[in-house]
């Protein structure tokens, strides 16, 4: 050990503020998820396991029984964006809950008592779970061969900002959730009463067509539909035309009323969500204590 | 230059529980204060106000001159913190753990790496710098906690419990280091203790039970206002015992950790009095010079380790509060 009475003193010093430090806090608390996401190896090769056995157990499962009605078209085809919202979805909560086991061994006083806004601790919480969830979302795109989805580089380029922008809304949700959450018990609550139901109404793992009225509601009200529909049309428009008439009997598209979405507005839904959630995980920690 | 703490009638409840019942006091800059007292005694949730993680009930304090409510951004500036319970993340090094404190405390950029290197050495952590912490024993966590408290040199330092689970060597290095910090810079440092000893560096001790200050001086003063020997006796019959100390010698004895305690003028001269006078078999005996843990018997009529036994209920609160405060 050494000698104590050599170390020379650090002068006293007052942090300055400002912009650039809580811009500091942004990027320092996005680089630790990175870090936490990159050492958890485990994790990172082990996060595909339940994705990959919707795709190919109940994907094919249920592809044997619908054959008929799809024709040419594989259903593991059609649920291959599904398991990729899937994945997104997961690791997104599951990254926004980390929030509370920081708050249950402590590290949440180490960042809630430095000299920077909440609201930088909070945007640097949902950039880093955002980019964590979309690199996960990205390792599904590996096994787009198993559900005969090409791997064409424009649809990656049209899929990846999607993913991107669904991971940002979804680890907002996560985190404003997690806000008010005080137990890690709690975690268990929030996957069956909240995420559960948000994957199963999305159309990630059937088409949202000719079902009734009550659950094409809940369809419609289900955020997670307007980010699953986009990336869904990307992996159709890239599918060659023999599947074009099983598309269209696969993938509807969100309406209302009658009313085709465009992509462009399903992406301004979730972008909007996004914002007002992140609004909404900021009001939650400017008041925890 | 104004007090660097200054604390009026500060109290916090929990429903029907009064952690704290309106302390006051106040800190000089450049001083090294101290809260004594046992477990449950309120010293953490007062720390806790001060560092603006907990809103007071009643009451006010502002730390190097900033309301603790209103101006929380400005206080946290100037104040460090070394938290009783870990706040490490166990999943990053050493490094990563100093680097992450760095940037959110706003320490320069190109002073970061000189930084990093002289707290890393003043702790002997240099070897373990790039190891993940959760491979840390318990007293190499503390060690890297208070490096990461004293990183970004703040004019405040709060230490709740700082040297809890450390072995002697690595305490009087930390010492050590804290004591040249204070001789180079106007350092303010208000600490929590349950050890005697650690209270001994303080300039001014504040001994605390049950929520209320029950006197503030320094060390020296405490120990003098004291000034009778402890002595410590055991017999077969304790009740017997304390009652001929009061009717043969007018002592007030009190029953502690097993024996029977009390406190008189020269108290290796009284024991062989003690012997012929007391009538009543005496096993064992001990005389003590004052120390602060006579102080804190002195002025709450019980020693520190009986406080905490005795306030297992309050401490069970009290954790049920920080739990629910986080």
């Amino acid at each position: 050990m050494a000698t104590t009475t050599e170390t020379p003193v650090i002068s006293v010093s007052e942090a300055r503020g400002g912009a650039h430090e809580d811009l500091r806090a942004v990027a320092m608390i996005w680089r630790r998820e990175l870090i936490r996401f990159g050492r958890n190896r485990t994790r990172l090769i082990t996060a595909p396991a339940q994705p990959l056995l919707f795709l190919l157990v109940l994907g094919t499962g249920l592809g044997a029984v619908i054959s008929r009605k799809t024709g040419d078209l594989d259903f593991r085809t059609f649920m291959f964006p599904g398991v990729i919202a899937m994945s997104v979805l997961f690791t997104a909560i599951f990254s926004a809950i980390s929030i509370v086991w920081d708050r249950e061994f402590g590290f949440m006083r180490e960042m809630l008592v430095a000299p920077v806004h909440r609201s930088a601790l909070v945007v640097g919480k949902c950039l880093g779970g955002a980019t964590v969830a979309t690199l996960q979302g990205c390792t599904m795109l590996v096994f787009a061969g198993l559900a005969h989805v090409p791997y064409s580089p424009t649809m990656f380029l049209v899929l990846i900002p999607e993913m991107a922008l669904v991971a940002f809304t979804l680890t907002a949700f996560g985190t404003m959730i997690a806000g008010r959450m005080s137990q890690v018990e709690s975690f268990q609550v929030v996957m069956q009463l909240v995420v559960f139901p948000l994957f199963f109404l999305s159309g990630a793992m059937f088409p949202l067509k000719g079902l009734p009225g009550w659950l094409m509601v809940l369809t419609k009200i289900d955020p997670l539909s307007y980010a699953v529909d986009p990336m869904r049309r990307a992996v159709f428009a890239h599918l060659g035309h023999h599947a074009a008439a099983a598309a269209h009997a696969l993938n509807p598209g969100m309406s209302w009323n009658g009313w085709f979405i465009p992509t462009g507005l399903e992406l301004v839904i979730v972008a909007a969500l996004g914002l007002s959630m992140l609004g909404g995980a900021m009001y939650s920690f400017a008041k925890a204590e | 230059m104004s007090a660097a703490i200054v604390v009026e009638e500060l109290s916090k409840r929990y429903g029907d529980f009064e952690a704290v019942k309106g302390v006051s006091f106040e800190v000089a800059p450049g001083e090294t204060f101290g809260f004594l007292g046992p477990n449950g005694a309120g010293k953490s949730t007062t720390i806790s106000m001060l560092c603006t993680l907990l809103t007071p009930t009643a009451g006010r304090a502002s730390v190097a001159g900033f309301d603790v409510v209103r101006q929380r951004m400005e206080v946290r500036r100037r104040i460090g913190l070394v938290f009783q319970d870990m706040t490490l993340d166990e999943y990053l090094t050493a490094d990563e753990n100093l680097r992450f404190h760095a940037e959110l405390y706003g320490v320069p950029r190109d002073e970061t790496r000189q930084r990093l290197d002289r707290v890393l050495d003043m702790v002997g952590l240099t070897e373990r710098r790039k190891s993940i912490v959760r491979t840390f024993s318990g007293g190499m966590k503390r060690r890297l906690e208070i490096a990461r408290g004293l990183l970004h040199s703040p004019r405040v330092l709060f230490l709740d419990e700082p040297t809890v689970g450390l072995d002697p060597q690595t305490r009087s290095h930390i010492w050590a280091y804290i004591n040249e910090l204070k001789k180079a810079e106007a350092i303010t440092m208000f600490l929590t203790t349950h050890y005697m000893d650690e209270a001994e560096y303080c300039d001014r001790i504040a001994i605390m039970d049950q929520g209320e200050i029950v006197v503030i001086d320094t060390p020296a003063a405490l120990k003098a206002s004291v000034g009778e020997d402890r002595v410590q006796i055991s017999t077969d019959n304790d009740d017997a015992a304390i009652g001929l100390l009061e009717s043969r010698f007018g002592i007030s004895a009190v029953r502690s950790e097993g024996t029977v305690s009390f406190h008189v003028y020269g108290g290796e001269s009284f024991v062989p009095r003690l012997f012929a006078e007391l009538g009543l078999p005496i096993r064992s005996v001990s005389v003590a010079r004052p120390t602060l843990d006579d102080v804190f018997m002195k002025y709450t009529g019980r020693t520190i380790r009986d406080a905490e036994a005795s306030t297992t209920d309050l401490i069970r609160n009290n954790m049920w509060v920080r739990a629910r405060a986080r």
